[in-house]
């Protein structure tokens, strides 16, 4: 491959990772609004 | 109106289930097809601005369109566009938004059926040892090329049986079963398209031609032609693949958000989706199809094949080169994620239509779901039938591409210049789990609408090959009174048959022209019936009020 190839493919690709991950990993951080919110599967947690 | 139940299961399935949505073919067919024709890896310098300045924005205009019209009860774009003008009219733009995804339901569901079918036969070991010409007469025969009106009685029996298994999920509602398959999907799908990446990127000089190497096909993905960037061609490519990768322009984003509360975030939400899609974009679907194919064809084979029947045509015969069990690994992976990327579409396409007739008439899930089989059969029908005639594409411009851009431009309209921005800029930010930076706000008030008014206006009248100077030697030729040259794919040269002029029969028999006309006024057939079914609705609404 010839090095600006590689270099595209190395900045593109490691910052479509990095954006991804870091945005999944922020929404798993962020704790869950407290209810009655827009889910089901917490519905059991206290209400606000 | 009914009051509707439903509701998503968690925050992670819904992204799950919104990244699904977005996740498609075309991340791997059509991106890798788009870079290579369009710059290779300068390709991606324009397709990341468009993402900034057109994906993200209208992202999360849509996500945040979606839950202002949940709040009123709204879950499909008829109604979410009405609640947020006093114009009536805005109603009709939403029929869009349940139109464009049936149409494209009806085709897509048929194209997911081959891949439901290649991997029971990939599974079974029924490709092992098969060359290129037998792959080649193996699909002509599965859809029945070649026989004038095409009846493949193996392709409609699978095309059933994968309407039905959309229905199935579809009529168990979003927790139960939208977003309990797409934790299973999405999952599977990153890892299988992990395993042919790794393959790829791992099996470097094949030896069988001069340039047969993952590494050349890499290089002629990415390398970057920096000269490419002056022209705008690349540029509209780059915005349309943005357009078709995000799904945005359809209203299947808006369903899917209009069941989340004003307290409940978008603006992370949407990021997470959309990047995650991308993520799967560039670098899984990069990795698969142009590396492999020009590791075992070469460089020139592939510059003169590259295109989407490259994953029925092509590929096992490309797996089959890694012995006979990674063959049959590889294959199934391979038709298995197609399955899963279009399965998780097809499923956000057929939601506007259950959000509609569940709120407008009350029906049950089921009964909603069993009449959408129904219809998407009747609508997919003529594209299997008279597949060979153009219908199966006429579908896709009509519904997967112009529908689109209008429905998009119609919404970023409505939404940063009617609705206005104050309302607007307040419906993303309230909830947000992320500072949503300012700049975006004159972003989507003016640079998101001029972007998709350019789109269309190019669209609309594109001249003869569509390059720069061809726009200015079209001026010159309309100037001087020889008319517009237009180009075949132009909206106006399709509309009105300009270049070639209508022409149904042609020695006693019926055009392949006819059968296109034929789908044109079936599906403005299907726009107005449910253009129908808006006003009763509307007219049920005024007399409850």
């Amino acid at each position: 491959m010839t090095t600006s190839a590689l270099i595209m493919i190395i900045l593109t690709q490691g910052t479509v990772l990095a954006a991804t991950i870091y945005f999944f990993r922020k929404v798993l951080k962020t704790p869950p609004k407290p209810e009655p919110d827009s889910y089901k599967d917490n519905d059991n947690a206290p209400r606000d | 109106m009914a009051k509707s139940t439903e509701a998503w299961g968690s925050r992670v399935g819904l992204i799950l289930a919104m990244a699904g949505n977005a996740v498609g073919l075309g991340n791997f067919l059509r991106f890798p097809v788009q870079a290579v024709q369009n710059g290779g890896g300068t390709f991606i310098i324009p397709y990341l601005v468009s993402f900034l300045l057109m994906g993200i924005p209208l992202l999360w205009v849509e996500w945040a369109m979606g839950r202002f019209g949940g709040r009123f009860g709204d879950h499909s774009t008829p109604f979410i566009l009405d609640n947020m003008t006093k114009r009536r009219f805005w109603k009709y733009f939403g029929v869009f938004g349940i139109f464009t995804n049936m149409g494209v339901m009806a085709y897509y569901t048929y194209i997911e059926s081959w891949t439901l079918t290649y991997t029971l036969k990939s599974l079974k070991g029924d490709f092992l040892g098969v060359n290129l010409d037998q792959l080649d007469t193996y699909f002509n025969n599965y859809v029945d090329l070649g026989s004038g009106i095409n009846f493949p009685v193996w392709a409609l029996l699978a095309f059933l049986i994968t309407l039905t298994i959309n229905i199935y999920i579809l009529s168990r509602g979003l927790s139960a079963g939208i977003e309990k398959v797409a934790k299973i999907a999405m999952p599977l799908l990153i890892g299988f398209g992990a395993f042919l990446a790794i393959m790829s990127w791992t099996t470097g000089s094949t030896g069988r031609c001069d340039d047969c190497s993952t590494f050349i096909g890499l290089n002629f993905l990415w390398e970057p032609d920096f000269s490419s960037l002056a022209n705008p061609k690349i540029w509209l490519a780059a915005a349309g693949q943005i357009f078709f990768t995000l799904s945005v322009g359809m209203g299947t984003i808006h369903c899917y958000s209009s069941y989340l509360s004003q307290r409940d975030d978008i603006a992370l939400n949407a990021m997470s989706a959309g990047w995650m899609n991308g993520f799967v974009e560039i670098v899984l679907g990069s990795a698969v199809v142009i590396p492999i194919a020009v590791g075992y064809l070469g460089l020139d084979w592939v510059v003169d094949n590259a295109g989407f029947m490259m994953a029925f045509k092509t590929m096992p015969f490309l797996f089959d080169q890694w012995g006979s069990i990674m063959a049959v690994i590889a294959g199934v992976a391979w038709f298995g994620l197609l399955f899963f990327a279009g399965i998780t579409s097809s499923l956000a396409m057929g939601t506007p239509w259950m959000g509609f007739v569940q709120d407008e008439f009350g029906w049950t899930k089921n009964k909603s779901a069993i009449l959408l089989g129904i219809a998407i059969l009747i609508m997919g029908l003529p594209t299997i039938l008279f597949f060979e005639k153009g219908v199966f594409d006429e579908y896709d411009y009509w519904t997967g591409t112009v529908s689109l851009v209008i429905f998009a431009l119609a919404e970023v309209i409505l939404f940063a210049w009617v609705f206005g921005m104050d309302k607007g800029w307040k419906e993303i930010t309230d909830g947000a789990d992320m500072r949503v930076p300012r700049i975006y706000r004159p972003i989507i008030k003016y640079v998101t609408p001029l972007f998709i008014g350019i789109i269309f206006l190019t669209s609309l009248f594109k001249p003869l090959n569509g390059e720069l100077s061809d726009w200015s030697t079209a001026f010159n030729s309309f100037t001087s009174g020889q008319g517009w040259p237009w180009a075949n794919d132009s909206i106006i040269n399709q509309i009105f048959h300009i270049n070639t002029g209508v022409q149904w029969m042609a020695d006693g028999a019926l055009t392949n022209m006819f059968y296109i006309d034929m789908s044109r006024f079936f599906l403005l057939a299907c726009f107005f019936g449910l253009v129908a079914m808006v006003k009763i609705a509307s007219n049920k609404r005024k007399k409850a009020a």
